[in-house]
């Protein structure tokens, strides 16, 4: 029998980017804040330490900050024909654990969508016509707008430090910036991290060829920077450890070097660890949420009641426990209806390399958003008439460094293994490097998430099943995205490229993005969505689930600053209007 | 060379046998409210209306509000504290001036209830556990003003016991009767708890409490404050404040072997359990002398300033006492300090050159990063090595300290980010560590002798000795994860841990009640 304990005016579930976004929101609200962490407290001075946070083996071979498989997957498949299986070691995208969530290990790359990814449904039929979206493709618009967003994407701009060169202030363009973005308010608050060889060559290329590059927004910071809150963090250093790794040097904005140091100390703010939920518990009505159910790190379960519950876990977990707790109607692919597990969306990515002789890049100088850019393919950037596809893309050189073990690129035809590879490896690694396309992914009737009918964790309860794999329009997309990659290479004059366009079906290997999204996803009709604008449950008024789970479609950005701006958004609306009179925000 | 204190007073001890036991014979009656006063000022009764004292409070008592003008420019505080007015109610002084006193840094354990007691202090004769000061039957209860006052006079408790010097009375006999009536007056509104700390843990002869009658003989001035006239009002409050509560000496001036300070040391710093607790005084190299009066305002009210971070036992300092201090007092106390006298300047021969190259290699690997290639450090966040003068003290115990066991910057209101410096005790010898403290403390302009590997030794075993003797880690490697890593933080993490924390707990508890059927019946 679960131990009751005393209820809270708010609970979070999931401590990462989002849940420390809200807890901070909340109790300056005067909220008395709990917030339930799986794992464990985590801390730029302990765990992140410089002495020994950039251990290649340790934290990416080994996975020393992503959810442990052996203690809860997924299962996998690409369609519904195929019987899913669960994916034992981590690959494609690596879910993050303990205090600070994924937004530990990201790579801090910022962006904001477009104006026309908001509304990706309405625009395309506008622009393109009733057959551009076919009727397996079931996108949505979002139900917010740029316009709603962007004082909201100024907020966590402002908390990270962003550093970037705005392309579009009012209306405005910029030179030097994207001037493809959505007016912005002002300036980034951090210009520009300087650029190392790679992206610089990249910039100078892409500028001859008459595109418009720009420096990659990033959460490392260019300079040292104070936040709104008094919390400071410190200029990069490029040591090229952001992807897959925590920052030591309090150089890349995470929940630890940005909101924990003044939310912790809050006397109405408390945080349990290694607390996981198992579920999220309704009244007889199954109209309002009452409690969770958690279990602690020695098996211990408790009862955690609370006013209002904000899930604040990754998508995959926000997801699986809205299912599992019974809380709105789950997906069914076969007639379309429900709306929880629907429209997942992932990224696909694509590569060119580029082999030089006479040019030392010195690779391993990097950050996770040290790069340029061109945006010209993006979205709906460029006229998609007769190209077969929708949506878009980014393409550059974002030099995130060159671990040494899984940094050895070699030219086509060069072996795997044995001597050659070994001297190939040698030859190459000062003097190569490569162009990245990452581009959106649309949802599709036959992507989605429900649970697993055979595999349990190790609580007892269903895993996710995510049956997912790209389309006709991805593939298109990419290989035009991969194209423009191409061409921009050859303008580059390196000796050799080498493409790697992202061919075939989905697989879990190898790692890709950890940009999962959908499933939970925000809109304007409580029949084709789980969550309305404020990212507030339709079925339970005092639930809010937070994160990308809310993305209808994938764009082709980075998902975290949109992310972070709707945790905003969805705090105003809690702070300023549902405390006043709780219920369905109309 | 730590053994010399004991063994000394154990000789002193077995001299005066006959005396001290004369003592406890005859131990002195408690104090009952219908004592005399023995002060002058002290003539107020402990129940008397405080309106009486504020007329009669001297100036460099409000010397404070007095220089409002002199406030430092530029250091302007989101969060600026205001010393309570010579007429504000008596708890509301006596808050501030247990602020001051720092009386929570040794009478609160480390996520314990406020003013409880039973931190242990490590003094070169031993651990002794701090009192509880709230009003409990265990703690101050059954205490009154006149008690109060002659504890904090003469260092004698309640019952006639000889308090230890770890409470520093001889600075808090300073502080004239209507600030100590104050401060009790505070310490007798706070929630009482419950907390008996085994106060009797030295071992003979230091545990003949009455043997402290010799030490008062040696060190003790009963005198109250005195300002001196030739000084401005400013200059007076700050020798009060540094003098008196602030007890500022116990730790920045050198002790004799009794743990008394040295006479004309003072503030030249002092060896302080593993840490050393820098010169004070206006030297320019290794003291005060190149901070401005504002940047030592600056470090006093924020714990950083261009120069440095508050670490340690001085980051506690800074958080449960000079950033609960008026900018006007800091100020005031920065003014006093900037008139001492400046200790000696040492000369020093260079270190040789295979030291200093092994060091600089070290440097660029290990420590550049944060205080970058010149040592010139990344402003409130990552201290300048280069010209530091916590560097160049002469004795490096603190940067072997901080090299060693890392060390946390404290965190505060005004600066609350909890830069770290990380430990390296795992992670570099004894020579790595003497070669590049050695180098950084004569590299750019620096100057202080150089460490041996020796002295990393000694230091290294010392901390290992100090966590487990007194219980409690004092140099937590900063390797591992732990509840205080953010300031206080209020986290259950480590309550609910055990050796599996963040894995599995046990397959097939929840799978029971919650078959999938279940779960996905919405």
């Amino acid at each position: 029998m679960a131990k009751k304990l005393p209820s809270v005016d708010a609970l979070m579930i999931g401590f990462g980017w989002t849940g420390a976004i809200m807890a901070q929101e909340l109790t300056d609200a005067g909220l008395n804040v709990l917030a339930l962490e799986r794992g464990a407290w985590a801390d730029t001075s302990r765990e992140f330490a410089t002495t020994f946070a950039q251990d290649e083996l340790r934290y990416f071979w080994r996975h020393d900050l992503f959810q442990t498989t052996a203690h809860d997957t997924q299962t996998i498949r690409n369609d519904a024909s195929q019987v899913a299986l669960p994916m034992r070691k981590l690959g494609s995208y690596l879910p993050g654990t303990n205090v600070g969530g994924a937004g530990v290990h990201w790579n801090g790359q910022t962006w904001r969508f477009l104006p026309s990814d908001f509304v990706a449904r309405s625009h395309n039929l506008q622009r393109y016509g009733a057959a551009a979206i076919p009727d397996t493709m079931t996108i949505q618009d979002w139900g917010v707008t740029y316009d709603d967003l962007e004082p909201y994407y100024d907020r966590f701009e402002r908390l990270c430090g962003i550093s970037g060169k705005a392309g579009n202030i009012g209306g405005q363009i910029q030179a030097g910036g994207n001037p493809f973005e959505g007016p912005r308010s002002r300036e980034y608050p951090n210009p520009p991290m300087a650029m190392s060889y790679p992206p610089a060559l990249f910039a100078e290329a892409a500028t001859g060829l008459g595109l418009h590059p720009f420096p990659q927004p990033s959460a490392n910071m260019s300079h040292a920077y104070v936040n709104p809150l008094g919390v400071r963090l410190e200029a990069c250093t490029y040591c090229g450890f952001c992807e897959k790794f925590a920052c030591g040097n309090y150089s890349k904005a995470s929940a630890q070097t940005t909101i924990l140091p003044v939310l912790m100390k809050k006397p109405n703010f408390r945080l349990r660890t290694e607390c996981e939920v198992m579920r999220i518990n309704l009244d007889a009505s199954g109209k309002r949420a009452v409690s969770v159910t958690y279990v602690d790190a020695s098996g211990e379960e408790f009862e955690q009641p609370a006013d209002l519950i904000v899930l604040c876990s990754y998508i995959l977990n926000n997801v699986r426990l809205l299912l599992l707790s019974g809380i709105g109607a789950p997906y069914d692919p076969q007639t379309g209806q429900g709306v929880i597990g629907k429209n997942y969306a992932y990224q696909i990515t694509s590569s060119v390399n580029l082999f030089y002789d006479d040019k030392i890049l010195n690779p391993f100088i990097g950050a996770g958003a040290h790069g340029m850019l061109v945006d010209e393919w993006n979205g709906d950037n460029f006229d998609h008439a007769g190209l077969g596809f929708i949506g878009g893309g980014f393409v550059g050189v974002v030099q995130t460094g060159a671990r040494p073990i899984e940094t050895h690129p070699v030219p086509e035809g060069t072996p795997n293994w044995g001597g050659a590879f070994k001297k190939a490896v040698a030859a190459n690694y000062l003097k190569s490097m490569s162009i990245a396309t990452h581009g959106a992914v649309m949802s599709h009737r036959g992507n989605y998430l429900d649970l697993d009918p055979t595999y349990r964790d190790v609580y007892g309860r269903p895993l996710l099943r995510m049956t997912f794999d790209y389309t006709d329009n991805e593939h298109r997309m990419s290989d035009y995205l991969t194209d423009r990659s191409v061409d921009i290479a050859r303008a580059m004059k390196a000796r050799e490229i080498r493409v790697n366009r992202r061919m075939g079906s989905w697989d879990v290997v190898p790692y890709q993005t950890t940009h999962n999204t959908g499933g939970a996803m925000m809109g304007v009709d409580p029949s084709t969505s789980a969550v309305n604008r404020y990212l507030q449950s339709w079925d339970v008024p005092n639930l809010f689930v937070m994160g990308s789970s809310a993305f209808p479609q994938n764009p082709g950005y980075n998902p975290t600053g949109t992310v972070a701006a709707l945790a905003y958004a969805s705090a105003a609306a809690i702070t300023q209007r549902y405390l006043k009179a709780p219920g369905a925000l109309a | 060379m730590r053994t010399h204190p004991l063994i000394l007073l154990a000789v002193v001890a077995a001299a005066i046998t006959t005396v001290t036991v004369f003592g406890q014979s005859a131990p002195t009656p408690p104090a009952t409210p219908a004592k005399k006063p023995r002060h002058a000022d002290a003539a107020l009764d402990a129940h008397a209306p405080r309106a009486a004292a504020s007329t009669a409070v001297p100036a460099w008592l409000v010397a404070g509000a007095a220089s409002a003008a002199a406030s430092p420019a530029g250091t302007a505080s989101p969060v600026a504290v205001q010393r309570p007015a010579a007429d504000a109610p008596l708890v509301d002084r006596g808050r501030y001036l247990a602020a001051a006193g720092d009386c929570a840094g040794c009478h609160t354990t480390q996520g314990g209830a406020p003013y409880a007691g039973g931190r242990p202090l490590e003094t070169p004769f031993g651990t002794v556990l701090s009192a509880n000061l709230t009003p409990d039957a265990s703690g101050l209860k059954s205490w009154n003003a006149d008690q109060f006052y002659r504890a904090m006079h003469e260092g004698i408790s309640a019952n006639g016991d000889h308090l230890y010097p770890a409470f520093p009375y001889n600075y808090f006999a300073k502080m004239p009767r209507a600030d100590t009536d104050a401060l009790f007056a505070w310490l007798q509104s706070l929630p009482p708890v419950a907390n008996r700390p085994d106060r009797n843990q030295l071992p003979f002869p230091f545990n003949i409490r009455s043997l402290m009658a010799v030490w008062n003989l040696l060190y003790l001035d009963k005198a109250t404050f005195a300002p001196e006239a030739s000084h401005s009002e400013q200059w007076n409050r700050g020798a009060y404040l540094v003098e008196g509560p602030g007890h500022c000496a116990a730790c920045h001036t050198p002790k004799t072997v009794l743990g008394g300070p040295k006479t004309g040391r003072d503030f030249q710093g002092g060896a302080f359990g593993t840490w050393f607790a820098p010169d004070l005084t206006p030297n320019a190299r290794s003291g005060l002398g190149g901070w401005t009066h504002d940047e030592t305002v600056a470090f006093l009210r924020t714990g950083r300033n261009a120069h440095a971070s508050a670490y340690g036992e001085m980051g506690l300092v800074v958080q449960d006492s000079t950033s609960m201090l008026s900018d006007d007092d800091l100020l005031a106390m920065a003014t006093y300090l900037g008139d001492r006298v400046a200790s000696p300047t040492l000369s020093m021969t260079p270190p040789d050159t295979a030291t200093m190259k092994a060091g600089e290699a070290i440097f660029v690997d290990e420590c550049s990063a944060c205080h970058l290639m010149h040592a010139q450090g990344q402003a409130l966040a990552f201290p300048p090595l280069a010209h530091s003068a916590n560097v160049q003290q002469v004795d490096p115990g603190t940067a072997l300290h901080l090299i060693l066991a890392g060390a946390q910057a404290a965190p505060t209101r005004a600066e609350p980010t909890p830069f770290t410096m990380p430990a390296f005790d795992w992670k570099l010898d004894d020579r790595q560590v003497a070669a590049v403290a050695t180098y950084v403390r004569n590299n750019w302009g620096n100057a202080a002798p150089e460490v041996s590997a020796d002295d990393v030794a000694k230091l290294r075993a010392k901390l290992k000795f100090d966590a487990t003797a007194s219980g409690h880690t004092k140099a937590t490697p900063l390797t591992r994860p732990g509840p205080n890593t953010l300031g206080t933080a209020d986290t259950d993490s480590r309550d609910n841990g055990t050796p599996q924390a963040g894995r599995a707990a046990p397959a097939g508890d929840g799978g029971a009640s919650m078959p999938a059927a279940a779960a996905s019946g919405g």
